[in-house]
């Protein structure tokens, strides 16, 4: 299981990236961490004419909080984002703990698991719960791609041949706001059958003035449960109405069946992943 | 194309003529000869290849050899004295912690830097740090306690090598 022959491009710089990338055409991949690329590489599902590697670019491996959005660049290792998290984004962090294993962590990037698009990896679903984006590049310019509109199918972003995702951007919820997360996976480490990461924040009257519910391994693409949020925004967060607020986020979504689980199962677990983890976002939640 | 890389391994510099598809397993291997580096699943499952990139347990079946340039890597090689076995070693022996022996490069890597980082685990803590290592003789009880009698050995031995 070896690769097909490629030439090999070790950009120095991101402009040295974005050029190497303008000039191979659609034939080329971004190998950054490499733990998702180099599996496919080795099983030769992926059989590009040239990898650029950006791991020599320095500037690209920063965590940094700009105007209470957090901002990761497109080298940073998600164990170093786990460290960084553990004190103050502590759902990043307990997600990135179920990505992979420590050895794995150490060289996969945030970034790269976000433009890999593995519909049932956790930190797309983080990137719609926290309302966050991926800033890419490329010869014609910079943009960014709000995560509604990056996921498209399984392994594919709305990306276009020769840009680079450069940047991940996470919406820091307010210091109020609880969190939830949960993945139901066969063995720790692996990829899960379904998740949930929600985010709950109470007004003074203790009713719900901000809700997030994100779900991933149900579908295509990672999917918001606005069924939920609807449901919940405004209103006093009971246990029943937490419960039904998940089984209506659960309902609509459109998971697959395959060799691992049916798309009833997912939906019902699903659900159940739901209503725990909104009920854990409001058990954390700052009374006002 | 070929191309030079230059990378220290154990403490020696090395410097070969590479595919840019080669492993950094395959490198250490049939470039370097250093075959206690073992190759399982080539996808990252297994853990069999896992090696230390400046002090950090990688897979080294998911990196590019061309990548590797001017970093320092460790093998299970490097680890043990001239004149025995590294303590880890040691109570792999002790304990029983292997059968066949094919995961055990990869596990007793990834535990050195594990025990570098948590000198005092728990049996939990133990069973998550190699949760990334399969051993398909399905050994586990023993690797676990050998990994528990290192830690104890290295405490009382002070920080170790």
């Amino acid at each position: 299981m070896k690769p097909a022959p490629f030439d090999y491009v070790a950009a120095g710089s991101l402009a040295e990236a974005v050029a190497a990338l303008d000039q191979a055409g659609e034939d080329a991949k971004v190998l950054a961490g490499g733990q998702s690329l180099v599996p496919m590489l080795n099983m030769r599902l992926a059989r590009p004419a040239v990898l650029v590697d950006i791991n020599r670019a320095r500037e690209l491996d920063y965590i940094r909080e700009v105007d209470g959005a957090v901002r990761i660049g497109a080298t940073t290792r998600q164990r170093a984002l786990e460290r960084w998290a553990a004190s103050r984004l502590p759902l990043v962090a307990e997600a990135l703990r179920c990505v992979g294993h420590a050895a794995i962590r150490n060289r996969g990037t945030a970034v790269g698991s976000l433009a890999h698009a593995d519909p049932a990896s956790e930190l797309p679903a983080l990137l719609l719960c926290l309302d966050g984006g991926l800033v890419v590049r490329s010869a014609r310019g910079e943009r960014t791609i709000p995560a509604a509109e990056l996921y498209v199918a399984p392994l594919t972003t709305s990306l276009a041949p020769g840009e680079v995702a450069v940047e991940a951007r996470l919406a820091r919820p307010p210091e109020d706001a609880g969190w939830g997360f949960a993945e139901v996976a066969r063995r720790h480490g692996d990829f899960a059958l379904v998740g949930s990461a929600a985010i709950l924040r109470l007004d003074a009257s203790a009713r719900v003035a901000l809700a997030r519910l994100a779900f991933f391994g149900v579908g295509g693409t990672p999917a918001r449960g606005a069924a939920a949020e609807a449901a919940l925004t405004g209103q006093l967060p009971t246990p029943a109405l937490i419960a039904d607020a998940a089984r209506a986020a659960a309902a609509a979504l459109r998971p697959d069946d395959d060799l691992h689980a049916t798309a009833d199962y997912r939906r019902r677990v699903a659900a159940v992943l739901a209503e725990r983890t909104l009920g854990a976002a409001l058990a954390r939640c700052a009374r006002a | 194309m070929r191309r030079t890389v230059r990378v220290k391994v154990n403490g020696t510099e090395h410097e070969r003529s590479v595919e840019p598809r080669t492993s950094l397993a395959d490198l250490l291997r049939d470039d370097l000869d250093l075959t206690g580096t073992h190759v399982g699943c080539e996808h990252g499952v297994c853990g069999a290849c896992t090696v230390l990139l400046d002090g950090e347990p990688v897979r080294s079946c998911l990196m590019l050899a061309v990548q590797a340039e001017g970093a320092a890597i460790m093998t299970i090689e490097g680890l043990a004295p001239e004149d025995g076995l590294h303590p880890i070693q040691e109570a792999f022996r002790a304990r029983h912690g292997l059968q066949c022996g094919f995961c055990t490069p990869g596990i007793i890597l990834t535990v050195h830097a594990f025990l570098r980082d948590n000198p005092s685990p728990t049996p939990e803590e133990i069973r998550e740090a190699i949760a990334g290592n399969l051993c398909r003789c399905t050994g586990y009880h023993f690797i676990v306690e050998a990994i528990a009698a290192a830690a104890d050995a290295q405490r009382q031995g002070g920080a170790g090598p």
